[in-house]
């Protein structure tokens, strides 16, 4: 990292490590090629040119919450293995040419330690293959111990709910498959304080994994985290909207200059303050382990047509430091029937239609293990409870029925009897006697295991690094 | 009257974390801005009014001059994806904001 000259930067970087009393920090230039590694490939045009700007390292973000509790649950991916290795391969082959770090987190969709071992595996295949130069590697672990939490709860230690969430229980534990915490910047900031030039973190906030190299290199917190947080869905904060572009940030002590590496973007003052406020309750506040980030006083100014300035953020530091824990839990076998709807009195009608089918799977299945729920598209399918139209406008309508019972063999009798019986729903007056209803196919579809989030908590560690595992090796 | 799809930019709605779907109204155009935020037709009453929910699931409401936006957070049902959940991503609730009348 401690490198000697810097295309983007008025003033070479400084070497991480180094305390800040040393000399002023001069500035850092960090590219972020995308939102989220491996959902979508890497545009890799845009992120060429950014890799000829010479950054001082590669940080990206490979996971997230937004794909549901199924992958965490089941501790599998959600991408396509392909495209999380030509994201990864992209980066890898940059950051080693340049010589700077590459940090990603949230390894495979989750962070769990399956997906810190895959990507660390693949890498080490990959320098293989490439013959790369001997480097240091570091992987940081974040699965959560679930018996040693128990023992943690049991004791009366206080994990507190977030988003009007009760505390944790025991109970919550009981119905947890699988959890990993949230690791903040100081788990990263060990790893390159131990040299490491490749940096697989298990699940981590996004804007951490930015901050970490710039806390190392001495810029003061509010400009590191909120670089961060502008910079985590790379091309999200630029417009026109496009994913998987890349984006540069050049972080100084008092400021962040965003820049799109893609020739039709641009970074606006607009831009950049919409960002601060997406898929976020504050646009004010970016709460993360160790504090928040204060984003009342930011000014953002046009530096051209392409860059804009931002100042002003602030880090508040919290009292105590807290660590996020995700967890999800199985709750069944799930599988599905699609079917159709064309007579308009069984539509005018499909609310007594679905009660029948209702009725028929309750004869024959009863308790908590075994529901059923009909997604009427056509009707509310896709706002439920929240949908204010209340009246069918459709002269068709899809409904797709979601089953779930302990197992397979159950959840695939119940989802055919909830959906035949939409084929025999007795409603008074109907003529088409020989079928109200049409299958796509006369099939149960199988579909994944049903999970639901069971753990979005915080709970007090005495250390940072309390609840990670960060192991380094040399490859090559 | 003109309609908020008129005066708006972005119209969005986006999972907050599991527990949540936040709202995102902005306007390219200042005076429209200003024209929705002095008409009051997005108030935390009127959203809990429109989603047909109880007013303290409305867990936040902001104004948010630097982006001209409008800002509003609904706390979901159930977490994102349990079964029987029909937007993992929140990224379709946003419609209903579409045509709400807009004075002034």
């Amino acid at each position: 990292m401690a490198r000697t000259s810097s295309p983007v930067t008025s003033s070479p970087p400084r070497a991480p490590g180094r305390s800040s009393t040393v000399s002023a920090p001069r500035g850092m230039a960090l590219l972020s090629p995308t939102g989220h590694l491996g959902f979508t490939p890497i545009e890799e045009a845009s992120f060429q040119v950014g890799v000829a700007r010479g950054p001082d390292a590669v940080v990206a973000d490979s996971g997230s919450c937004d794909i549901g509790p199924h992958p965490l649950g089941a501790d599998e991916q959600a991408s396509p293995r392909t495209w999380q290795e030509h994201d990864l391969r992209l980066i890898f082959t940059a950051a080693r040419r340049l010589g700077v770090p590459m940090i990603i987190g949230s390894c495979s969709d989750t962070g769990t330690d399956r997906g810190v071992r895959q990507y660390a595996a693949y890498l080490r295949r990959l320098a293989g293959e490439l013959g790369v130069p001997r480097f240091r590697m570091a992987t940081i672990y974040s699965d959560v111990d679930l018996e040693a939490l128990r023992r943690r709860v049991a004791a009366g230690a206080r994990v507190e709910g977030l988003d009007g969430r009760p505390p944790l229980t025991l109970d919550d534990i009981d119905a947890t498959t699988h959890a990993v915490a949230v690791m903040g910047a100081e788990p990263i900031r060990e790893a390159l304080r131990r040299g490491a030039d490749v940096i697989l973190a298990g699940r981590a906030s996004d804007a951490s994994l930015f901050a970490a190299p710039l806390l190392e290199a001495g810029l003061p917190a509010g400009v590191a985290y909120y670089a961060g947080k502008v910079l985590e869905c790379a091309s999200f904060c630029a417009e026109p909207f496009a994913g998987k572009e890349s984006v540069l940030g050049v972080v100084e002590p008092e400021q962040i200059v965003a820049e799109p590496m893609s020739d039709y973007q641009r970074c606006t003052p607009t831009s950049l303050a919409s960002h601060a406020m997406y898929e976020r309750l504050d646009p004010f506040r970016e709460v993360l382990p160790g504090g928040y980030v204060d984003m009342t006083a930011c000014r953002y100014e046009a530096v051209d047509e392409r860059r804009t300035r931002v100042t002003g953020s602030r880090w508040v530091p919290a009292e105590r430091y807290t660590v996020k824990l995700e967890g999800a839990g199985r709750v069944g076998e799930r599988a599905l029937m699609i079917i159709g709807i064309r007579d308009p009195y069984t539509i005018a009608r499909v609310d007594e239609a679905v009660a029948w089918s209702r009725r028929k799977v309750a004869e024959r299945f009863r308790g908590p293990g075994y529901q059923v729920h009909y997604h009427i598209y056509g009707k509310n399918a896709v706002m439920g409870e929240l949908e204010p139209v209340k009246e069918i406008r459709s002269h068709e309508l899809g409904i797709v029925v979601e089953a779930v019972a302990p197992t397979r063999d159950e959840v695939a009798e119940l989802a055919n009897l909830a959906g035949r019986n939409f084929m025999y729903a007795r409603l008074p007056g109907l003529r088409g006697t020989a079928g109200a209803a049409a299958f796509l196919s006369d099939e149960v579809l199988p579909a994944r295991a049903a999970y639901r989030w069971t753990m979005n908590h915080v709970v007090e560690v005495d250390d940072p690094l309390e609840l990670f595992r960060l192991e380094v090796e040399e490859v090559g | 009257m003109s309609k908020l799809v008129e005066l708006a930019s972005t119209i969005r709605s986006k999972n907050a974390g599991v527990d949540h779907i936040t709202f995102d109204i902005l306007f390219s155009d200042p005076a429209a801005y200003e024209q929705v935020k002095a008409s009051h037709v997005l108030t935390p009453e009127r959203v809990a009014g429109l989603y047909h929910v109880a007013p303290e699931r409305v867990v936040r409401f902001v104004t948010f001059d630097p982006a001209r936006a409008i800002k509003f957070t609904i706390r979901r049902d159930q977490p994102s994806g349990s079964p029987g959940e029909g937007d993992v991503m929140g990224s379709q609730q946003y419609a209903p904001l579409l045509d709400l009348e807009v004075s002034g």
